[in-house]
Parts: structure tokens; C-alpha cells; sequence
């Protein structure tokens, strides 16, 4: 009985094992004579390096408050001032608020800026909210620094990362000069006030960031802070001369945050 | 030769009981940590690297160490090394081990640890260090065990064990250079920002390794009939001296640079651990304690009747080892990451759960290091007697 078991047992294995060898060079086969194959998915918003431009000229308090709360609010980041559902989740332990997650937020000038510091700086900028977030920089040192490249760079130039693959190691938050990073420290899932089935939540133990609303691209819509911003933020490419964007940084004298280290961030902040 | 490991005296499994107490209650909190998250930790966005990360660190220089004795005694033959040799391999043999356990509680996703050799990624410090930190683990465990066996049945060793020793010496350095390359290589941290980053460490491994080496040879004198030698002693309290003024050289360059220079990025980080920064000074006690001690214990060294005296050599080795665990542990991990790249400054201190696992991962080191160390003062006993 055993032996027969086993046998049938590794004759279906056998087989199985043939059909997975051969199964690429079917598929290939299949779509060489039937369809033409699709590059490009039709309805999604396409570049060769998506950029951004934050125009500092229409940044107010109301416009940060509702770009972040956009954003963190559509990619389920936890907010750890949110009061836990006891019932759902009993026994969560109080929150260490400097443990906490974030893909966009506001700056003053000086820390978002911190090698453009003046002592004699314009009172306008030294009171102006500076929305700061990943940079998706061309030379992304979190990429270079990741050990299994759970954080990669996709060929349009968005910095994206892969969840499930992550080991939670924070080399990457190390290597990134901008903060951009943050590590879920625990399990976000309490401190999410409605959960939006439309992006999955995180796990305890990985790394996140902003992902350029790469979801939302690929829909042809646009990014969650560029629709609440009221027209301060706009995305697009930055390899266009054509693009708004490019026109935006042609009209407007522009800076980066820490130019000198080389990454070339692809956030601009017209001033 | 493992039956050794299992015949010994009240005290020897005393401290064996009181191992295993340390690294069952490590065991406890660390379930705690596998359960929660690192939320357990006083770690933060801002200090993403703590305790463990710091002692790791540490351990490399320590595991590295171990190579002061394998070049002397391998390269230019230098006798007086025979007896404590295979005490600097086990020594690295242990000290990996818990470099490689702080990587594993440190990580927030253990179970996908095997991610760094299924997706290699070349481009990543990280996934060579493991790589290195592996292979001059298996070498010295297999150099230090064919070697010892050698010597117990009184035959020479193998022959390809020749190869492997020559090739475990540059590995030596390599843990330690790769491990500095992690630091060493990331734009926005200026502090680690440095090329001397990996002579630093190498030199104060070399003072580390072969200081706790000293004092080990003190314990076992005291507590098993084999003799190191006070001749080896002697020759590692130089070796000791030497690099640990080195390191405190090389720390000066960098003081130099940076507050000469007085590029603010560079800058902060070195204000915040000397003198504090915008009014926070949690390590300022710590460090200069660190440089104390590494001062005096290399004052205590260069001078001969110090350096020979019996009596104070093991505390001086003391002072040497804990300043440079200070030096390279909290103050260099914390100090790179204080104040933030966007100058917000969060303090850090390991929490107490922290704390406990991080002795039960030293408690399995020494585990490791006894049972070993255990073995070859034995065999060695053997053979002499």
C-alpha cells in the first residue's frame, strides 16, 4: 500500500515536473502566433522618469494637511494618535510616538534643507510649511544599499518596494539621506482608522515609503497629494521637455534637497 | 573531542546552569520581540540602528582580533603564539556566532533572512559581509578543529588545512573592512562618512581582540591546569598597546578634520557625542568615559613596568576592551545617527528588553567559548602530561 501510494505519488511528480519545464516555451509558442504582444499597459500614465514639482508659491497649511492626510490616508499608513479599537484589538500596548510611519509630511525650511540653512533667510520661507518625501532619486542609495532588492528602481524611475520580500533589516533607511523611510515597528493594523481595501496594509517588520502612487499611475490617474493639492504639486516627466513639469522648472528657479550628495532627487521645490 | 565539552567540575557546570538561565531568559523576551515587532526596542525612525547593531559591530572587530595571533605564529613562525593560537580561533569562532545572532534578533523579519542569499544583491554592502562573516566562520572552525584533533593524536595536521589558514587571514581583515563599508558608503551620514572608517576599526579590533584574549588566558591559568604562557602575554600586551594607540590616533585625525574643517554635516554628530548638541548630551558621559579609558589603558601599556606588572595587565585590558566597546558600540552606531539627516535629534538607550536580549546572545557567545575553550586547554593537558 505504501509503496504503491509513493509510487503514483512520484509518477504525477514526474509528470508534473515535465509539464513545468515545458510550460514557458508553450506560452511563448502560444503568443507568438495568436497575439501580438502588449508592452504597455493602455490606460496607465507612462514616462521615462517621473518626477515632481512642489510649488512653494501655493503651499498653505490647509493644502500640507490635506495632501498628507490624502496620502497616508489612501495607502493605509497608521497614524499612532488614532485611539485603538479596544474590542478589535485588545491589549495594544501604548505607542512610542518616535516609532511612527510616514510617506509625507511637512518640514521647516532648515530641516528640509538642513545644507541650505541662512542665517539671513527670507521670512516667507522661514515660516512656509515644506512638504518633503521620498525623492525617488535617479542613484537611489537605498536601492544599491537593500540586500535582496526588496527596494528597487523601475525603468520610469519610481523607487517602489516589494512588501513580502523585505527582512526588515533598515539598511536602506541608513543609506537614505532624506529620512524618507519608515520601519513598522509593530503591527500597523490598530492604528489604521478605515482600512482601504484598495492598497494592502503593511506587516510588522518591513520598511515603507511613498511609492509615487505607482497604483494609481498604472489606473492613468494621478497621485492622491498632487489631486488635493490644489494645483501645488504636480507630477509628470521629468524627461519631456513638453511635460508640465518640465515647463514648470523652465519658467521657475527651483531647488532640490541635498543636491551635493549626488542622488539627484527627482522632487523639485519651485520657490 | 566533544566529550570533553561534558566531563567537568561543579563550577564548570555552575557556569554552564548560569548560561543557560541568561540565554533562557533571553529566550523569553525574544519570543516577546518575534511576537510584537521590534516596538520592544527604544529604537526609532530617526536611530534605526541600536544595540544590537552596536554590539555587532563590536564583535566583528573582536572576531578580527583573533588574527594577531594567526600572523605571528603562522607567518613568521613565532613560537611563544603555539599554545594560544587555537585560543584566538575559537575566540573568533564565538564571537561571530553572536555576530551573526544580533543580526538575526535584529532583523524585523527573521524568517525571511535567506532573502540576502536567494536575491543576491551585489551591489549591497550588506549581502558581501555575509558573506565574508560566513566564510571566515567556517574556516576557523575548521582550522581550529583539524588542528587541535592534529595535536591530540600527535600527528601533523592535514596538509590542506595550510591553504586555509593563509586564506583565513585576509578574511580577517575583510569582516572587519566590509563591515566599516556598511557605515562608511551612505551619502547622508556624516559621521561614518570616512575613509578612515575601516582602518579605525581594524585598529581597534586589534586592540579588542587580543585584550580580551589576555584576560581569557588569566581565567583559564586560574581555572584549568594549562599554562598559556606569560612570554605570549607579553607579546599580546604590545600588540594590545600598538593598536589601540593607533586607534586613539586615528580618532584624532577625525576630530581633527571634522572640527577644522567645520563642515556642520560632519560636524554634528562628532558635537553631539563630545560636548552635546542643542542641549542634548546623553552620551557625552559615555563617550568621554570610553576615551578615558582607552587613554589609560594605553598609558598603562607603552609604559614597560606597567605593561609587565601581573597584576594590573588584566585590568588594564579591561579598561581597553570596554573603551573600545563604547568607542566603536553605542557611541558609533548612536553617534551616526544623531542628529537625523534633516537635524531633528532623538536620543537613544537600549530598552530593558533590549538589554536582556542582548546578554543571552554574549551568554550563547560564552557558552560556545567555554565548551571550546574547554576542549582544547584539555586536550592540550593531554598531551603535555
Amino acid at each position: 500500500m505504501m509503496k504503491k501510494s509513493r509510487r503514483s505519488f512520484l509518477k504525477v511528480a514526474g509528470v508534473a515536473a515535465v509539464g513545468l519545464g515545458a510550460s514557458p516555451a508553450m506560452n511563448f509558442a502560444s503568443s507568438d502566433i495568436s497575439h501580438p504582444v502588449k508592452s504597455k499597459n493602455e490606460h496607465g500614465l507612462s514616462a521615462h522618469r517621473w518626477g515632481m514639482v512642489i510649488d512653494t508659491n501655493k503651499i498653505t497649511d490647509e493644502v500640507v494637511e490635506a495632501c498628507v492626510e490624502a496620502c497616508h490616508k489612501a495607502h493605509n499608513v497608521p497614524d499612532f494618535n488614532h485611539e485603538v479599537d479596544e474590542e478589535k484589538y485588545p491589549k495594544t500596548r501604548p505607542v512610542n510616538h518616535k516609532q511612527e510611519i510616514k510617506w509625507l509630511w511637512e518640514e521647516e525650511f532648515h530641516n528640509a534643507f538642513p545644507d541650505k540653512e541662512d542665517e539671513f533667510l527670507a521670512e516667507k520661507y522661514h515660516d512656509l510649511p515644506f512638504l518633503v518625501t521620498c525623492n525617488h532619486c535617479k542613484n537611489a542609495p537605498c536601492v544599491k544599499a537593500c540586500p535582496t532588492q526588496a527596494t528597487f528602481k523601475r525603468e520610469d524611475g519610481i523607487v517602489l518596494m516589494d512588501y513580502h520580500r523585505c527582512i526588515g533589516c533598515r539598511f536602506c533607511m541608513a543609506a537614505c539621506p532624506f529620512g524618507a523611510r519608515s520601519f513598522n515597528f509593530r503591527d500597523p493594523r490598530p492604528f489604521i482608522e478605515k482600512n482601504d481595501p484598495a492598497f494592502p496594509t503593511r506587516t510588522k517588520g518591513v520598511v515603507e515609503k511613498c511609492n509615487l502612487c505607482a497604483e494609481r499611475l498604472a489606473k492613468g490617474e494621478q497621485p492622491h497629494c498632487v489631486e488635493a493639492s490644489e494645483g501645488a504639486i504636480v507630477v509628470g516627466d521629468l524627461e519631456d521637455p513638453e511635460s508640465e513639469v518640465r515647463a514648470l522648472l523652465n519658467e521657475h528657479y527651483s531647488i532640490r534637497r541635498k543636491q551635493s550628495m549626488g542622488t539627484e532627487p527627482s522632487v523639485y521645490y519651485v520657490m | 573531542m566533544l566529550e570533553i565539552a561534558i566531563k567537568g567540575s561543579k563550577n564548570y557546570w555552575l557556569w554552564i546552569v548560569f548560561l543557560l538561565a541568561v540565554i533562557g531568559a533571553g529566550a523569553v523576551v525574544y519570543i516577546d520581540q518575534f511576537m510584537n515587532g521590534l516596538m520592544i526596542t527604544n529604537m526609532s525612525r530617526d536611530v534605526s540602528f541600536g544595540f544590537y547593531i552596536a554590539n555587532f559591530t563590536f564583535l566583528v572587530g573582536v572576531a578580527a582580533g583573533g588574527v594577531m595571533v594567526v600572523i605571528p605564529y603562522y607567518l613568521h613562525n613565532y613560537e611563544k603564539f603555539h599554545r594560544i593560537t587555537i585560543l584566538g580561533e575559537f575566540l573568533a569562532v564565538a564571537a561571530l556566532i553572536m555576530c551573526l545572532l544580533f543580526v538575526l534578533v535584529d532583523v524585523g523579519q527573521p524568517t525571511r533572512l535567506l532573502n540576502v542569499w536567494l536575491y543576491p544583491s551585489v551591489k549591497s554592502v550588506l549581502f558581501w559581509d555575509t558573506l565574508v562573516l560566513n566564510g571566515y566562520l567556517g574556516l576557523n572552525i575548521i582550522i581550529g578543529w583539524k588542528l587541535l584533533e592534529a595535536e591530540r593524536n600527535q600527528v601533523e595536521p592535514p596538509l590542506w588545512t595550510k591553504p586555509l589558514i593563509y586564506l583565513s587571514i585576509p578574511f580577517a581583515i575583510g569582516i572587519h573592512t566590509v563591515t566599516a563599508y556598511l557605515y562608511c558608503g551612505l551619502p547622508g551620514r556624516g559621521y561614518w562618512l570616512t575613509a578612515i572608517l575601516a582602518p579605525r576599526f581594524l585598529a581597534s579590533a586589534f586592540a579588542a581582540g587580543p585584550a580580551f584574549l589576555i584576560i581569557l588566558c588569566y581565567i583559564i591559568k586560574k581555572f584549568t591546569k594549562f599554562d598559556p604562557g606569560w612570554e605570549a602575554i607579553q607579546t599580546l600586551s604590545k600588540i594590545v598597546c600598538w593598536a589601540i594607540i593607533a586607534n586613539l590616533f586615528f580618532f584624532f585625525c577625525e576630530v581633527f578634520v571634522v572640527f577644522y574643517s567645520n563642515i556642520p554635516g560632519h560636524l554634528a554628530h562628532m558635537q553631539y557625542l563630545l560636548f552635546g548638541y542643542h542641549g542634548y548630551h546623553a552620551l557625552v558621559p559615555w563617550m568621554w568615559t570610553g576615551i578615558t579609558l582607552m587613554i589609560l589603558g594605553a598609558v598603562f601599556l607603552v609604559i614597560p613596568q606597567l605593561r609587565n606588572n601581573k597584576t594590573l595587565l588584566p585590568f588594564t585590558c579591561a579598561m581597553i576592551f570596554i573603551g573600545a566597546w563604547i568607542d566603536k558600540g553605542l557611541g558609533m552606531i548612536s553617534g551616526g545617527f544623531v542628529p537625523s539627516p534633516l537635524h531633528h535629534v532623538t536620543e537613544y538607550a537600549p530598552s530593558g528588553k533590549e538589554i536582556i536580549i542582548t546578554l543571552a546572545v554574549y551568554a550563547t557567545g560564552f557558552l560556545i567559548l567555554t565548551i571550546l575553550f574547554k576542549i582544547a586547554t584539555q586536550v592540550k593537558e593531554e598531551v603535555r602530561g
